[in-house]
């Protein structure tokens, strides 16, 4: 059980800067979507306009589908900077997302050590965010997203503050549970590779004021992919092309804000 | 370029030492002892840390120490309490909804540079000459600072953690009690520092505007009569007074806020 989102009419501006326009767009159930798109075009707002964190100038986006009973936050993120309570241990801040919800004590604590164990934890449950590596930290992140059972994860470059060798190790693991539980997912990211090795749906925007250009299928489970395989890197290479030209462009650009 | 490459990253990270403090403070004490016994420092002029010590000593067997202390730490607890809890009230306020945001700075701005120890025979026609007055001119002392620093740590908390609760649709008093106060717990526990100093000084200035007890009134007495011993001693004992509010504190950063590690 899991929902789909559909985007309407969406404009975004701030102050006096259009960053979305006219954007149209079907985020299917139980798929991978990938946001994909040069600096400051609008992929985060566009994200938290998604799941109901920014409010749109104007458009609209309707969520369709069953919600599972033991889902407690349907639209759920995951953050780029981890958005880790630095006062709370490792469980504490898995905790944090379930305090509100009138569960069995019994419950919350079968949640935390699933979710621990499902991301690699178990061993960190007592552990503070400060003492944890970036890759530590975000599995954290993806531990408390998870926690909720949610029907959509919306994913703001979850990886692209981690080395490399720790994005592809977390990539790996982060695909496999995706495809196990079938969620609904949003990602978005500036990373090709990462682009080819999620998404069922590749959306790319184009720069400032951003709107949809091209969407790219790819029909075929995530699971396994590799990055290396042909098709993949076939389709990484026009998705290269189609993009480089606005990411010089973006590169040259003043930024406005945050 | 040829050599070893000198080491030139250290420095600017200060630690504390508790043991070096105390040190400093009894070096400094065995100083003026010194001076006092080489006859450079005449006994009106600046009395001896022993002198000091035997007043005290003597002010402690009467019962007259007990007698001002015990009335000023009443008032110091009542008056610091009540400005601090009123002033993290409306510095949540402030930091917290836009309607109290501009006017509790406007009305903070506009009060806060008054010296509180000026108001206080207004205080004194309002809450008349007994422990009132003295206490709204402490809470009055403490309670704007704390507007501020409060308004300001709270202002300080982190928005992505706050957007973070919001989108796992946590209520607001979760958001609230659970990422805004933990937050904003280390620069109101600073600003704990700066108030608690504030109503040391108040107070003193207070009792010596028409009180009988209190260790500000009896350094006023000390002094009318040049009794410097004396003085000095109800000196000390503000001295000391802040030393263990300091301590006070400093424990209770240690237990709060042990997650900064
Ligand atoms: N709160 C804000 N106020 C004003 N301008 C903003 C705000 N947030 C973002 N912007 C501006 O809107 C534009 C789009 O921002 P956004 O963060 O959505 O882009 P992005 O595609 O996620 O960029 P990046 O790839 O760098 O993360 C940028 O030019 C940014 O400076
Ligand atoms: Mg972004």
């Amino acid at each position: 059980m899991t929902i789909g989102l559909t985007l309407s009419g969406i404009d975004h501006r701030y102050r006096d800067l259009t960053v979305l326009e006219g954007i149209d767009l079907t985020i299917p159930p139980g798929e991978v979507t990938v946001l994909l798109g040069p600096s400051g075009c609008g992929k985060s707002t566009l994200l938290g306009i998604a799941g109901g964190l920014i409010e749109p100038t104007s458009g609209s986006v309707t969520a369709e589908g069953d919600v599972a009973p033991d889902c407690l936050n349907p639209l759920t993120y995951v953050f780029q900077d981890f958005a880790l309570l630095p006062w709370r241990d490792v469980a504490g801040n898995i905790s944090l997302v379930l305090e509100d919800h009138p569960l069995p004590r019994a419950e919350r604590t079968a949640r935390i050590q699933e979710v621990l164990a499902l991301t690699g934890l178990v061993d960190f449950a007592a552990a503070w965010p400060r003492q944890l590596s970036g890759g530590m930290r975000q599995r954290v992140g993806i531990a408390r997203a998870l926690a909720v059972r949610p029907a959509c994860l919306l994913l703001d470059e979850p990886f692209s503050a981690l080395d490399a060798q720790t994005r592809d190790l977390l990539l790996d693991e982060f695909a496999a549970l995706i495809a196990r539980a079938a969620t609904t997912c949003v990602y978005v990211t500036h990373n090709l590779a990462e682009a080819v090795r999620l998404g069922q749906q590749i959306v790319v925007l184009s720069r400032r004021p951003g709107r949809v250009r091209e969407i790219f299928r790819i029909d075929r489970p995530i699971a396994g992919r590799r990055t290396d395989e042909p098709d993949l890197l076939a389709i990484e290479a026009r998705l290269w092309e189609l993009i480089r030209g606005d990411a010089v462009a973006a590169e040259r650009e003043i930024h406005h804000a945050g | 370029m040829r050599g070893r490459v000198a080491f030139r990253g250290g420095g600017f990270a200060p630690r504390p030492s508790p043991l070096a403090g105390a040190a400093t403070l009894i070096v400094l004490i065995a100083f003026w002892q010194t001076a006092s016994w080489a006859g450079w420092l005449p006994r009106l002029f600046l009395p001896a840390p022993r002198e000091i010590a035997i007043a005290l000593y003597r002010l402690a067997l009467s019962g007259e120490l007990w007698r001002h202390l015990g009335a000023s730490l009443g008032r110091l607890a009542i008056g610091w309490s009540l400005g601090t809890v009123a002033g993290l009230l409306l510095g949540f306020a402030v930091g917290l909804f836009t309607l109290a945001c501009s006017p509790g700075m406007a009305v903070v701005s506009a009060f806060f540079p008054i010296p509180k120890i000026a108001l206080v025979p207004l205080f004194i026609i309002w809450f008349g000459i007994g422990e009132g007055s003295k206490i709204a001119t402490l809470a009055l002392g403490v309670f704007f600072p704390t507007v501020i620093n409060t308004a300001g740590a709270v202002d300080n908390v982190p928005r992505g953690l706050i957007r973070m609760g919001q989108s796992f649709s946590l209520s607001w008093l979760s958001i609230v009690r659970k990422i805004v106060l933990p937050g904003a717990l280390p620069g109101i526990l600073s600003g704990f520092r700066v108030t608690s100093s504030i109503a040391i000084i108040l107070l003193v200035a207070a009792e010596m505007i028409g009180a009988e007890r209190g260790i500000g009134a009896f350094v006023l007495s000390a002094g009318n009569l040049y009794d410097v011993d004396n003085l000095l001693a109800g000196i000390v004992v503000l001295s000391l007074l802040g030393l263990i509010v300091a301590w006070a504190i400093g424990w209770l950063e240690r237990k709060l806020l042990s997650w900064r590690g």
